[in-house]
């Protein structure tokens, strides 16, 4: 699944991101597509703090599992 | 006429404390304090004139100048003659550097990842080649393995940690790094603006650099220690100093000073109380720094799906000034530094530091607030 939040400011794309995975079962791998400079620090505390798993970074892909 | 509600706006007309804003951004600049007025008038009458000149009124200048040099040095244990007053943090810091660098031919800085901007950019900013950046653990505290190993690069010439973070309290292990740098033959620079009047610091820094703003003196004053031994040139000339400024910012030093120990006891079992609080009144926050080893004054924490701009709005309408790391409310529209080198989150980001004319009451109401602020904020989003 892939969130597209390319030119969006934070917190949308974490917003965007959490509005997804709520539907969502373990296991589902969502890939947000995100430019502004928080994302790359932001997608893996959410998943910190939301107990999902952080995948990887790759420029502006930014990749969680629920 | 009175003002509109929110913060400075006391009108007589309204009789609730409420309404009138409580300042809750002391890690910037800290209200002055009234020994500091008091000085810098009494000042202004008599050291006006250059205190370069051989008259006597200029003499009487010199006097009130080296007489502060003299106060400052004490109350920092310091000797006098280590001691120089700059024109804020920032130029303490930015001639640190430089001086530094100057003596020793040299360029390289190795440096905490989460110093102040100042240090930063003195050091070389993000271009790479003049400084080396030095991980921090979750909490924020400086990675003394990686510290160590980044000591021993070719050509450093001076490290920079600072006594405790300005934007999440944590108090760095300056002592371990003192030695780590000593072992290395490599000068310390420790960055202590948010300690000078409140904690100690510990012994072993090399320079040690302060900013009157943060213990109530006036702006445009800042101060530099340089250790007898330490291999430092002066940078750049100086201009004339503000001498009743730096009369004032050397009172307000002295006066907060003798109130710190139990100013900083007071404060610190308020930050426990907002620590404790926010994280157990507002769903999906991360309180993020050290619990304990920290600063007395400074707690910052990030709320999920908030935009950090709106939050300080809100708090402001309400009557609360606080301060944010995230993006949005920067001028550079890029998240804090610090919070993206601890890996927390940076965005509904506030900081609350205290100072001491903030009461219990103050707190409890911005507590109280707070919890509500956020969850309009989400509803708008809607989350």
């Amino acid at each position: 699944m892939i969130i597209d939040a390319l030119g969006k400011r934070c917190p949308l794309p974490v917003i965007m991101l959490a509005k997804l995975a709520a539907d969502q079962p373990a296991g589902t791998e969502i890939a947000v597509l995100a430019d502004d400079p928080a994302a790359a620090v932001d997608i893996p505390a959410w998943c910190r703090l939301k107990g999902h798993t952080f995948v990887a970074t790759e420029g502006d892909r930014h990749t969680v599992r629920l | 006429m009175c003002g509109p509600p929110g913060l400075g706006s006391p009108c007589p007309g309204r009789d609730t404390v409420a309404r009138v804003g409580v300042y809750l951004d002391s890690a910037t600049a800290a209200p002055p304090h009234p020994v500091a007025r008091q000085a810098f008038l009494a000042a202004v009458e008599d050291g006006w004139a250059d205190p370069g000149r051989l008259y006597t009124p200029a003499r009487r200048a010199r006097h009130l100048l080296d007489a502060a040099r003299e106060t400052a040095a004490t109350v920092l244990g310091v000797r006098p003659d280590e001691l120089q007053f700059t024109r804020g943090g920032t130029d303490a810091v930015r001639r640190a550097v430089a001086g530094v660098r100057r003596s020793r031919g040299r360029r390289l800085v190795v440096h905490s990842a989460v110093e102040h901007s100042s240090v930063i950019k003195a050091a070389g900013g993000d271009s790479g080649a003049d400084a080396v950046s030095v991980p921090v653990s979750r909490t924020g505290v400086v990675d003394l393995d990686a510290l160590e190993k980044a000591l021993h690069s070719p050509e450093v010439a001076l490290a920079a940690v600072q006594s405790a973070n300005h934007e999440v309290g944590t108090v760095q292990p300056v002592a371990a790094a003192a030695r780590l740098c000593a072992d290395a033959g490599v000068p310390l620079l420790v960055d202590a603006a948010q300690s000078i009047g409140r904690t100690s610091v510990p012994a072993g820094w090399s320079l040690l650099a302060g900013s009157a703003r943060k213990w109530g003196g006036p702006a445009g004053v800042g101060l530099l220690v340089v250790r007898k031994g330490t291999r430092w040139e002066s940078p750049w000339e100086e201009g004339t100093p503000d001498v009743p400024a730096v009369v004032a910012a050397a009172a307000a030093l002295r006066a907060v000073a003798e109130q710190a120990d139990a100013e900083s006891v007071r404060q610190d079992a308020l930050v426990d109380e907002i620590r404790r609080t926010v994280a157990a009144t507002v769903p999906d926050v991360e309180v993020v720094g050290e619990p304990d080893e920290r600063l007395p004054h400074i707690v910052t924490f990030s709320c999920l799906y908030v935009d950090g701009e709106v939050l300080l709005q809100a708090l402001d309408r309400a009557g609360f000034a606080v301060s944010s790391g995230s993006a949005c409310t920067s001028d550079t529209l890029r998240p804090s530094h610090v919070l993206a080198a601890m890996g927390v989150l940076t965005h509904g980001n506030v900081r609350v530091s205290l100072h001491s004319g903030v009461s219990a009451d103050d707190v409890r109401r911005f507590l109280d607030v707070l919890p509500g602020v956020v969850a309009d904020a989400r509803a708008e989003a809607g989350l």
